[in-house]
């Protein structure tokens, strides 16, 4: 047994654990009956289906040959990620201000063709500043420009 | 004549300053987003969404629908400039637009798309206002049972039409379906999957899963496939078609319209199917077939007629019954609903205003996509060579934000990153994400129509059998999916979908 179709069986292996989280989560709600059907119901229906959609899929990738699944971008992913996470715990703590360059600038490391130089760090602060009017002064939205950690 | 008067009110609607200018932005915005590589329509219109809430819902949905064929039309420029669709419904043009550029003949291939744009805009604004009252009228006799089956129905098209495997887009609709259950159980109060965070009792907002997924997955894709791109772009020049032109445009552009309306109804890729359906039909009904791929003017008029129109009469099936044929119409809805209206069959009773204003306004739109954008070509040519590494941190910075304003919390940009996550492995697994969205989105009232005709039939699940129209569109979903499974079909929707590449 040879698994001859990597992506069948890791996408397989995914719905699996998924399936199974729903269920058993789902378990801790009433049922009910199919005529008053309770709010674990249709959750546990809904992973049973996805269970059998796993096991076929992993079943059909010792059967089928398939491409393989082309190395992770690291990188780019990591960075594009991680900046964007970062935007999340610098915003109420450091300011918009600050979450949005740290976020433009740890993004910008993804890719390979990017420069630091007088260009982007014009195009960095100009987006920013664009950025506090339209959102913050224009629309409203509640984003500190300075944050907790400066007494904002 | 009702239709008359109607179009009317309309017209008053839709002409209205502020609702023009809304329009204007939107088309323009539209088109600027298609012509940017890299951001597809998905994206823009969730990126764009929270600068809609403080508007009426007229204008909002305005706008948001004139970004949304404006993109159409910008996605044609690049395909057929540079070789680079920039939304997967222009993936065909690029094959007879990109050749006919390099031949020297990019104004008149421009002014093709545009021209068949606008014809099938025209039919298919008309069609909506034509077929759409009718059939909210038939929606509102629609029980739980109907309901439930028709769901049934948009969910197995969605996944019939979905490219690659159909297990995996069968997956994908679960998965959407399972988490549209997350959050507060209508019925019994229940929290559900909320992992004990109160953010999580409204459920997860759909915005968050189409950036994360749309926006923050697609950049990663995009920089993983980096290159040094530099476009050489062709020098647009003779931008009016030929009487020996204007002969050979002429069929496909009707052709391609009354396809393209047909198929955008079908819940899926509406326009993406549409697109290659009127290239293959355009091809076989040729005299000259071998003229195909090598810059062949039919080539043109049709797909993108047909995607126009297929993106155009989409509308119908989100507007008299809540039920999006295509993830932007799921945006639409949420939209909506933001706005606190229920889309569905009693919106154009009840919104008369808002209705018959989007109608006319798609019909407007389309004007001004054609006095706009041929005299406009040389801006989009020059948003063109904006290269990527300078515009993907602005997509960032836009989904960062919209997500964050939508619930003013950062809770949801943390789901964005999950979903970003999710979105990429899906990608890498070749699992098409667009079936989860509909699942996504159609998974709370799916649940409700099935718990209400069940308790209506006391826990018989015939009852979904014995109403005939219930009946009848189960049945249609099952010739769907069976059909599917047929080998001759099977090889041919593969084949669709590899040409495609």
């Amino acid at each position: 047994m040879r698994i001859r179709n990597p992506r069948d069986f890791w996408a397989g292996a995914i719905y699996l654990a998924l399936a199974i989280a729903v269920i058993l989560i789902g378990r801790n709600y009433p049922q009910g009956t199919s005529a008053r059907m309770g709010p674990g119901y249709f959750p546990t229906a809904l992973g049973s289906v996805l269970a059998v959609l796993g096991l076929v899929s992993v079943g059909r990738a010792f059967l089928r040959p398939g491409e393989p699944i082309s190395g992770f971008a690291w990188r780019p992913l990591t960075l594009v990620l991680g900046a964007t996470a970062l935007f999340g715990v610098l915003l109420p703590r450091a300011g918009l201000l600050i979450a949005l360059a740290c976020l433009i600038a740890v993004g910008a490391m993804a890719s390979r063709n990017s420069r630091l130089d007088a260009t982007s760090i014009a195009a960095l602060v100009g987006l920013v500043a664009l950025c506090a009017i339209v959102f913050v002064k224009g629309l409203g939205v509640p984003m500190p420009l300075v944050g907790t950690w400066f007494g904002g | 004549m009702d239709v008359l008067a109607n179009l009317a009110l309309g017209l008053q609607t839709a002409m209205s300053p502020a609702n023009l200018l809304y329009c204007l932005v939107g088309v323009f915005l539209g088109t600027a987003v298609g012509v940017l590589p890299g951001i597809g329509p998905i994206a823009t219109i969730a990126m764009l969404l929270p600068m809609t809430f403080g508007l009426p819902p007229v204008s909002a949905l305005i706008m948001l629908s004139g970004i949304y064929y404006g993109a159409q039309y910008g996605g044609s420029t690049t395909a057929i400039l540079i070789n680079l669709p920039g939304e997967s419904a222009s993936v065909v043009t690029a094959l007879d637009g990109y050749r006919m550029a390099r031949q020297g003949k990019a104004g008149i291939a421009l002014a093709t798309a545009a021209i068949g744009s606008f014809v099938a805009g025209t039919v298919a604004t008309l069609l909506v206002a034509l077929f759409a009252p009718p059939l909210a009228e038939v929606a509102l006799r629609f029980g739980p049972a109907e309901y439930f089956s028709l769901m049934v129905l948009g969910l197995v098209a969605s996944i019939v039409l979905a490219r690659g495997s159909l297990l995996h887009a069968l997956a994908a609709v679960v998965i959407g379906l399972a988490l549209g259950l997350v959050g507060t159980d209508v019925n019994s109060g229940q929290a559900r999957y909320t992992f004990g965070f109160p953010q999580l009792a409204d459920g997860i907002g759909f915005v968050v899963i189409a950036m994360g997924m749309f926006g923050l997955a697609e950049i990663v894709a995009n920089l993983e496939h980096e290159g040094s791109r530099s476009a050489a772009i062709t020098r647009v020049k003779g931008l009016l078609p030929s009487r020996q032109d204007w002969a050979r445009i002429v069929g496909p552009i009707a052709r391609g319209t009354v396809l393209g309306s047909a198929l955008g109804i079908l819940p899926g890729g509406g326009a993406i199917l549409a697109s290659f359906a009127s290239y293959s039909l355009e091809k076989k009904l040729s005299k000259a077939p071998e003229e195909f791929g090598r810059g062949a003017i039919a080539g043109v008029a049709g797909p993108e007629s047909a995607n126009n129109a297929g993106a155009q009469t989409s509308f119908i099936p989100m507007l008299t019954l809540g039920i999006p044929a295509n993830p932007v119409m799921a945006l639409m809805i949420g939209a909506l609903m933001i706005q606190g209206i229920q889309p569905g069959p009693t919106i154009i009773t009840e919104q008369a205003t808002l209705f018959w204003g989007v109608v006319v306004s798609m019909w407007i739109g389309n004007v001004l996509l054609l006095i706009l954008n041929l005299p406009l070509i040389g801006l989009w040519v020059r948003m063109i060579s904006v290269p990527y590494h300078l515009l993907y941190p602005a997509i960032m910075v836009f989904c960062a934000i919209g997500v964050f304003s939508i619930g003013n919390t950062t809770f949801d940009v943390y789901l964005m990153v999950l979903f970003g996550l999710l979105g990429y492995v899906f990608l890498k697994l070749g699992c098409e994400p667009t079936p989860l969205l509909l699942g996504f989105i159609l998974g709370p009232p799916l649940e409700e129509h099935l718990r209400r005709a069940l308790v209506l039939s006391e826990g018989r699940a015939e009852v979904l059998l014995r109403e005939p129209l219930s009946a009848a569109l189960l049945a249609a979903a099952t010739l769907l999916l069976a059909s599917v499974l047929v080998p001759a079909i099977r090889k041919k929707r593969e084949e669709t979908f590899v040409s495609e590449g």
